[in-house]
């Protein structure tokens, strides 16, 4: 059997006959026994990916295999070893977290009295055992993901796909979320999950891929990639456009990479975060441009993709030049 | 993790999966209906409010039928019909919110039988429409209904009414499958159930209704169905004329449409799902 838990190859996926190329041609390999992640911004195929290797959609073309089972050929094997969970938590809103484990138990095709006692370990287990008996549509968000993640595990999958499990969670259910992922993992687990943060994906991911429109743009180990980016983002804000236009000209050469200027706002990705602070601000004093502020801070998703593809990943144009942009892509495949 | 799952993954053959997965999503669609007010409103009271409409506004002198027993035993047959369609509409909207919730998309991801929530989402209205037989029988009672056909007939007139039912609600399945949402869906089925129910012989003789329209009227299935439904039902009394083919003609109406909306239905699903 295949080292690899998930290997896909070349996927591509059009909608709308080809119109939209949501998947552009996706290869990878998910190692057993730890959590890959996949990493992009709202529409650059994470979902795809995982509806195809989940078995929901088929490729355009290309391949994957889960477990050693072809995702095209053979979907039911696939389904008998995979959980998954996500984002739109899809539990079913009318009935108990109970009777929601024990209709997915079933549809598993698992023997009653195990469903039963899996359903009331994992209740447990994700703190649901008070609300087991309540209707679900009493659940708070972080509640209503638990159980959705309880769901995807009824089976005991030893493969588990998990579509930005913690988006829109407020921070103590995140946390929570986080902890649970990494027991599973430790059980001996497979986990592909999504995020559009980079926190997440550095916190549980070994390795993962940055997905951009439905193309890998970068993969290794987050500490691989966060080298790759620099550490810190230092954000200075300047009393006029003026003094920003003034400002970037002086401080550029700190950062190796382009700054991004939005108005007033001056953003450098720099190495070694307050030693490059004082030097800009040095520079700055010695012109007698004044700031209104200040701040050091760790690397988002956004700066990942203006670090490796020159543009944000909410507006589609990129900021700066269309060659740095160009060039950032070109470096980045 | 204390328990391993190959030992747990029961051993059945795979037809017998397909009914246990049809049967936990009728059991799931069942709950929701018990559940949600609106639904229990729409399914349990709604026939009721239009037993006692009938019955007691119109039937009061407005609608005048030429039939034995009085205008009451002319009506809950009628009514019978009329609510057993009536709940196809739960039919489209139960499916369309399925659909626009994701929980289709999760039970793909599922080794379950493919076709079961299609499958079971007409069991369970077909579980719902014997709930609202009993029911319509019950208040029918009440308000003065005195059959003649005898209790078997009336049971196999029920199950022409469950199966014709059973069989239409394949065609708003596809209705469900095919809307952008639960309200969308609801809106599409009105042009439907209205000329079906209407414009047939459930509430008045379809002689009193203006000439174009009578063809319609008489030969529609519903129309039919009904005939037969209230010829079971009331046929001992020997002044109620003979139903013809009518039984006959509804089974064969019913075999017919699901012959015809079963496919177009499962054909929609896989294309949506």
């Amino acid at each position: 059997m295949s080292d690899f838990a998930v290997e896909a190859h070349a996927i591509v996926r059009t909608f709308n006959d080809g119109d939209v190329q949501a998947l552009k041609g996706v290869s990878l390999q998910v190692p057993r026994g730890e959590v890959f992640g996949l990493l992009g911004p709202n529409g650059s195929g994470k979902t795809t990916m995982v509806r195809i290797l989940s078995t929901i959609l088929s490729p355009t073309s290309g391949s994957a295999t889960v477990d050693g089972f072809d995702v095209v050929k053979h979907p039911d094997e696939v389904r008998r070893r995979i959980g998954l969970a996500g984002q739109y938590a899809t539990v079913d809103e009318n009935l108990t977290g109970l009777e929601n484990l024990r209709m997915i138990g079933s549809l598993n095709h698992l023997e009653k009295s195990y469903v039963i006692a899996r359903a009331k370990e994992l209740l447990g287990e994700f703190g649901l055992s008070d609300a087991a008996n309540r209707n679900v549509k009493t659940y708070s968000g972080g509640m209503r993901r638990r159980l959705d993640l309880g769901a995807a595990l009824v089976a005991n999958p030893p493969i588990l796909f998990l579509d930005e499990p913690t988006t829109g969670l407020d921070p103590q259910s995140r946390q929570d979320l986080w902890t649970i992922i990494e027991n599973l993992v430790e059980g001996g687990t497979t986990v592909l999950l999504t995020t559009q943060y980079l926190e997440e994906a550095d916190r549980l991911c070994k390795q993962l891929v940055v997905l951009d429109k439905g193309a890998i743009i970068a993969e290794g180990t987050s500490q691989e990639l966060k080298t790759r980016l620099g550490a810190t983002v230092l954000s200075l804000t300047f009393h006029t456009t003026g003094d920003a236009a003034r400002g970037v000209e002086l401080i550029r050469s700190v950062s190796a990479k382009p700054a991004n200027v939005e108005g007033t706002v001056v953003e450098l990705t720099v190495e070694g975060g307050p030693a490059a602070a004082a030097d800009a601000l040095r520079r700055l004093d010695a012109a007698a441009i004044t700031l209104a502020g200040l701040t050091l801070r760790e690397p988002s998703l956004d700066d990942v993709f203006l670090s490796l593809t020159g543009h944000k990943t909410e507006d589609e144009t990129a900021p700066n030049s269309d060659v740095v942009t160009t060039k950032r892509k070109a470096r980045a495949q | 993790m204390t328990i391993a799952p190959e030992t747990v993954h029961a051993a059945k053959s795979s037809l017998r999966w397909a009914v246990s997965d049809v049967l936990t999503i009728a059991r799931r669609n069942m709950l929701a209906i018990v559940r949600i007010p609106t639904a229990l409103v729409f399914s349990v009271l709604q026939p009721i409010m239009f037993v006692l409409l009938f019955r007691y506004i119109f039937g009061a002198g407005a609608i005048t039928v030429n039939a034995p027993g009085g205008y009451v035993n002319y009506l809950i047959p009628g009514i019978i019909v009329q609510t057993t369609i009536f709940g196809a509409v739960g039919t489209a909207i139960g499916l369309a919110e399925d659909l626009q919730r994701g929980l289709i998309e999760r039970f793909r991801a599922l080794p379950m039988a493919r076709m079961a929530v299609l499958a079971g989402r007409t069991v369970s209205d077909l579980g719902r429409n014997i709930l609202v037989l009993v029911i319509i029988t019950l208040v029918g009672f009440a308000v003065g209904f005195r059959p003649h056909g005898g209790v078997v007939n009336y049971i196999f007139a029920c199950l022409i009414t469950l199966l014709f039912a059973y069989c239409l609600s394949w065609g708003f399945a596809y209705v469900g499958l095919a809307a952008p949402n639960s309200e969308a869906a609801q809106a599409m089925t009105f042009p439907l159930i209205f000329p079906l129910t209407f414009a047939s012989g459930i509430f008045v003789q379809v002689s009193s209704m203006p000439g174009w329209l009578q063809p319609f009227a008489t030969y529609q299935p519903v129309s039919e169905v009904t005939k037969a439904v209230r010829y079971l039902m009331d046929g001992a009394n020997p002044l109620v004329p003979s139903a013809g083919n009518s039984i006959w003609v509804a089974i064969l109406w019913s075999v017919g449409l699901i012959a015809l909306l079963g496919p177009l239905a499962t054909a929609k699903y896989k294309k949506v799902a």
